[in-house]
């Protein structure tokens, strides 16, 4: 796995990553010890999301990041973006890896348009660069006049498509996407396909989490399947995603 | 089954051998000192931006706005001026409205700045657990709510001090330098209590009561002084608690007859910057946690 060709440069290399959440919960625990992802003491609940996975990622991969829901797949990438502290194990990048994904930073009360501001701001725009960039993200976002509008008043498609405009407002070295082509109407999807293709072009390395076998065998040439926390595969995105339709019943087109 | 492991063992001792011949820093690490402020710096706008809007926010669905954030400390002020006023009767601090008012003005912006502190990360976990920034952002932006509030009660207070016969003074103008002081430690506090209440949710629960303790027990509508002339071993009260120190320095350039010695600013300007550095290195060292937070 850790081939050493001198032409392949590691940008983002995860060694034994280990990632789990304390979760107060109430009532009786219905897992039982042998197959435990969720350890038990009292109320207090240890769940377990990514167990020991490593891996290498190279300078100009595209990684598509598949497994059923609660595999750990975004708990691998929040890990790798630095934004979920790990237990175990060690992340080491080129550069800080940005995260685009669902649950972006947002205030509700607040119209869109103060949320670009201050995603912009937090993102590490200068005030006047997200002055500049805003026009440009509102019209990318699609949203038109509901810019002025609380955001609480949004759609879920509507706000995911506004996160996604502010992410990807600028070029990235290691971009983490997860799920973002999911959201947003057809229209919005395959303009968001676009952006984020020519962000991969751009980038170092992109890492790609869908549920779309269809989306990971268009753009990625490798993937990774996550299975209860464990790195079940990894290798060629075709062989892998084969591997995994089989194993859930899906199909390759879907 | 031992070659295995081995196997593994050497699989990631490589990783990392490998990260360092490709110089890969890892992420999440705790930036340097120095670099860390340089970035809270870079990003002072952010801090600004977030705490202005949340004002904006916190009240947009009320039909009185962002008056209420003026409105309601006054209301508290009046009851307070009832309540207090009769019970404590001939007690009462000599020129006791304008007392009353210079002290819980200047007592909210602490107590807001604590509590608001304890909230800033629990209550952005949306933000920081999707952008990485500094996250000594969020406490400094709850501090910087409550200038904004203050400057609010501030011109408020300083019309009812001229109705209650205090004349406009160039010491006025000194307040801003007794708020500078409280905002060290006041920002010292919300450091200190974001992190507090990271590790400890039950935290929450508890500060409005630490509030009211700390609203009793500083003087907010009873005079320290007159307390330590009475009792005088308790006279170690008047430098002790920092945020009865800031009200009598408050108290001395507002109002008359409630001047303090020279040397409490020096006990001010201590607190305020032993606090911000306390607070600042406290927070600072659990950097790496805030992501999971809430």
């Amino acid at each position: 796995m850790v081939a050493q060709v001198e032409t392949r440069i590691p940008v983002v290399i995860v060694e034994n990553a280990t990632v789990s959440y304390k979760v107060y919960a109430s009532g009786k625990a219905v897992t039982d010890s042998s197959t435990a992802r969720i350890k038990s003491a009292g109320n207090l609940r240890t769940v377990e999301a990514v167990k020991g996975v490593s891996l290498v990622a190279y300078q100009g991969e595209v990684i598509g990041v598949i497994g059923t829901n609660g595999s750990g797949k975004t708990s691998l990438m929040k890990a790798i973006s630095g934004l979920t502290p790990l237990d175990k194990g060690k992340v080491f990048a080129s550069s800080r890896p940005t995260f685009l994904g669902v649950g972006a930073a947002m205030i509700k009360e607040l119209s869109g348009e103060k949320n670009i501001v201050l995603g912009g701001l937090a993102m590490g725009y200068s005030k006047s660069e997200i002055n500049e960039k805003l026009d440009e993200i509102v019209e990318f976002s699609g949203l038109g006049e509901f810019v002025e509008l609380p955001m609480r008043t949004y759609s879920a498609g509507m706000t995911e498509r506004l996160k996604f405009s502010i992410a990807a407002s600028r070029s990235h070295d290691i971009l983490i996407i997860d799920e973002a082509l999911a959201v947003g109407d057809s229209k919005f999807r395959k303009k968001s396909a676009e952006r984020m293709k020519e962000l991969a072009k751009s980038a170092g390395c992109v890492f790609l989490v869908s549920h779309s076998l269809k989306t990971i065998l268009d753009t990625c040439s490798r993937a990774i399947w996550l299975d209860n926390g464990i790195l079940r595969a990894d290798g060629d995105a075709l062989e892998v995603c084969k591997a995994y339709a089989e194993e859930v019943g899906a199909e390759l087109d879907d | 089954m031992s070659s295995l492991l081995e196997e593994i063992w050497n699989t990631v001792s490589k990783l990392g051998d490998l990260a360092k011949e490709h110089g890969l820093e890892r992420v999440g690490k705790r930036p340097p000192l120095k670099s860390y402020l340089s970035e809270v710096w870079k990003r002072r706008a952010f801090a600004w931006t977030l705490s202005t809007y949340r004002l904006l926010a916190s009240t947009a669905r009320s039909r009185l706005g962002i008056a209420w954030l003026v409105l309601v400390p006054a209301l508290q002020i009046t009851v307070y001026g009832l309540i207090f006023g009769l019970v404590l009767g001939d007690s009462r601090p000599d020129n006791f409205l304008p007392f009353l008012i210079v002290g819980v003005v200047v007592f909210q912006f602490l107590a807001g700045s604590f509590s608001d502190g304890a909230r800033s990360i629990t209550s952005n976990s949306s933000l920081a657990k999707s952008l990485s920034f500094p996250r000594v952002l969020l406490p400094l932006s709850a501090m910087v709510s409550q200038w904004l509030k203050f400057a609010g009660l501030l011109s408020l207070a300083s019309f009812s001090l001229l109705f209650f016969g205090e004349y406009p003074r160039w010491s006025w103008l000194l307040i801003f330098a007794v708020i500078g002081l409280a905002s060290l430690f006041a920002g010292g506090v919300a450091m200190i209590s974001a992190r507090l209440t990271v590790h400890f949710n039950d935290l929450s629960q508890l500060i409005p009561f630490i509030t009211r303790v700390a609203f009793y027990a500083s003087g907010v509508f009873f005079s320290v002084d007159r307390l330590t002339a009475s009792i005088p071993w308790l006279g170690f009260l008047e430098w002790a608690n920092p945020v009865s120190v800031y009200l009598s320095l408050a108290r001395d350039v507002m109002i008359s007859g409630h001047a303090v010695d020279a040397w409490m600013w020096g006990v001010g300007a201590a607190w305020g910057v032993v606090t911000l550095l306390v607070g600042f290195f406290f927070f600072w060292s659990a950097e790496e946690r805030y992501g999971r937070a809430g």
